[in-house]
């Protein structure tokens, strides 16, 4: 099967002579949901960007939906949407006028393009703000519509550049709920996010860059897997004034009612909470210090350590 | 889901999406300058009526013939291609800049449209204005002249041509522009004094010698004269020549403007 999205051997270097990219290649396959995360900086952007055609790219091919985008660059960009990171719409215009105005560049007849914005802006729970000027719509609604935008010539590929960046919460697990519904209808997401819980609960497959260059490319699970130590807080039932002695884990202590623990995959958390038990103290909670993917991420891109030393067997 | 399937993609819908997306820029323009009128459309009626009072009628009754017309009348067809000038270069050099420094070229960058169709869609947005202008200024100055066309098609076709151009020229002061300043010093310490000493206001058989010498390297020159031509039958130059000069100076311009939205100057990274 053509895979929605191939690079292949992408540079990048700048005028004034950074080198963005230094060869990458990736590949996500149709109807894959896909995080490609890095430190800021790394390349991702400029990445998404040449995909995009909003920046030149030194050398390298790029094939979307197996059309090149040097040679069939109007078949390539009617595949793909595009979500910046930045708002980069016109503030003065109106909400409905920019989702049908972006349909018209894409050939889409004006009926139908206002069928389709009437369709995406429900969705996205803007069709109440269609006649507000883009500029008087909170940053939550303006991140919908760009995404309402990006949907309206319904494309095989949407590239999604940190899509929930400032969304409380509640707003951003409701566009999880909305991508993975399109996702599941079939289209191809690729996303860059900081929040990497974001992309362990949505992305399927992971590609993790740094100074341009591709660190990590695999699936989500076989990354996970890769964690040998995780760290837990201990909520307490009752209050501790001494560190409890306990053989074969590494305690720290918190505070009196919290206890901090590093366990490795092989030894397993039931032994502690025996050891513990016997001693009276009683674990009300327990959650990750970090998000898995975050341990992962910082171990993969910390510049200082050595990667072969860093937590992953 | 997934409509966009460009594996179907026939030459028929291929010539439909440029019409949509061409149509799609044009509308978008009209909307903006129209959206705005009181910036676009108003001012340029208040300074021309002024104009008609203040050098039409105050003066002008006081300097005589110009070139065997009231002065009323000679300089009618200067001021109104003055409007279209400064209205269709300000129209594409402010809309443009602005979707650069809004970052909502990206919309169009990110989209199938050729830069050929960006860039005519930007232009005929241009001359819409300027040709809107023009036509406010026409009828404004039916107030104080009667106005009779000498010649149809040379009007219609110079102002059409000189709004084109004129076009061409504000794209590409956008395109170079990084700041709102950079896109009024072209036409502050350009524009306005080629304008003004291109003929608007006088017969350059007024000048000397050597500055009718000098004023036939000022391009507005042949505009204003030939658009003088098509509504009073009077130039100061040969007509057919300026006609000529104009289509290059266009091919040219839009030729440079084509090139630069290629190589992605000042819009793509």
């Amino acid at each position: 099967m053509t895979a929605a999205l191939l690079i292949e051997d992408l540079h990048k270097i700048y005028d004034n002579q950074f080198e963005a990219l230094k060869g990458i290649s990736l590949e996500v396959k149709q109807g894959d949901f896909f995080a490609l995360l890095g430190p800021n900086g790394a390349g991702k952007s400029t990445t998404l960007g040449i995909v995009s055609s909003l920046v030149n790219k030194t050398r390298g091919r790029v094939t979307v939906f197996g059309h090149d985008i040097d040679v069939a660059v109007t078949r390539a960009k009617l595949c793909l949407g595009v979500v910046p990171q930045e708002f980069n719409f016109n503030p003065f215009e109106r909400v409905i006028d920019i989702v049908v105005t972006q349909a018209g560049f894409y050939g889409i007849p004006k009926k139908q393009a206002a069928e389709r914005a009437e369709h995406y802006l429900r969705k996205l729970g803007l069709w109440e703000k269609r006649f507000e000027r883009a500029r008087m719509l909170s940053g939550g609604m303006k991140r919908r519509l760009m995404i309402a935008r990006a949907l309206v010539h319904e494309p095989r590929l949407l590239i999604l550049d940190e899509p929930t960046a400032g969304v409380d919460i509640e707003l951003r697990r409701s566009m999880w709920e909305f991508l993975k519904e399109i996702n599941a209808a079939g289209t191809t997401i690729i996303l860059t996010t900081h929040y990497l819980e974001e992309a362990e609960s949505l992305c399927r497959n992971i590609a993790i860059i740094d100074h341009g260059q591709i660190i990590q490319n695999s699936s989500m699970k076989s990354l996970l897997a890769k964690l040998n130590t995780e760290t837990f807080i201990l909520d307490l039932e009752q209050d501790i004034h001494a560190l409890p002695v306990v053989e074969k884990y590494a305690l720290k202590w918190v505070d009196e009612h919290t206890l901090e623990v590093d366990i490795e995959k092989s030894q397993g958390i039931n032994p502690l909470f025996a050891q513990l038990s016997e001693q009276g103290i009683v674990v009300s909670s327990m959650r990750n210090k970090a998000n898995r993917l975050e341990e992962l991420f910082v171990s993969l891109v910390d510049k200082n350590l050595p990667k072969e030393k860093v937590s992953l067997v | 889901m997934n409509s966009s399937t460009p594996e179907d993609f026939s030459s028929a819908r291929y010539r439909q999406l440029l019409w949509t997306a061409f149509t799609t820029i044009v509308v978008k323009e009209i909307r903006r300058f129209t959206r705005i009128w009181a910036q676009t459309l108003l001012p340029p009626a208040i300074t021309m009526t002024l104009y008609f009072i203040i050098f039409g009628n105050l003066i002008g009754s006081r300097i005589g013939d110009m070139g065997g017309f009231g002065y009323m009348e000679y300089i009618v067809p200067g001021l109104i291609m003055m409007s279209v000038i400064t209205n269709s270069y300000g129209n594409v050099v402010s809309s443009f800049f602005g979707t650069k420094f809004q970052h909502s070229i990206e919309e169009l960058l990110v989209a199938p449209v050729p830069n050929w169709v960006i860039l005519s869609g930007y232009v005929i947005g241009g001359v819409c204005r300027g040709l809107a202008v023009g036509l406010i200024v026409t009828l404004l100055s039916l107030f104080f002249t009667d106005l009779q066309i000498h010649h149809l098609g040379v009007t219609v076709g110079i102002v059409l041509m000189t709004a084109v151009l004129f076009s061409l020229g504000g794209f590409i002061n956008a395109v170079y522009a990084t700041t709102f300043d950079d896109i009024s010093i072209i036409p502050t310490f350009v524009l306005t004094p080629l304008t003004y000493l291109g003929g608007v206001f006088y017969s350059i058989n007024l000048l000397p010698e050597f500055w009718q010498g000098v004023s036939q390297l000022n391009p507005i020159l042949y505009m204003v004269n030939s658009f003088r031509y098509g509504i009073l039958g009077v130039s100061d130059i040969h007509v057919g020549f300026a006609f000529g000069m104009i289509l290059l100076f266009i091919g040219g311009l839009f030729t440079y403007s084509l090139h630069l939205l290629n190589t992605g100057k000042g819009i793509r990274n």
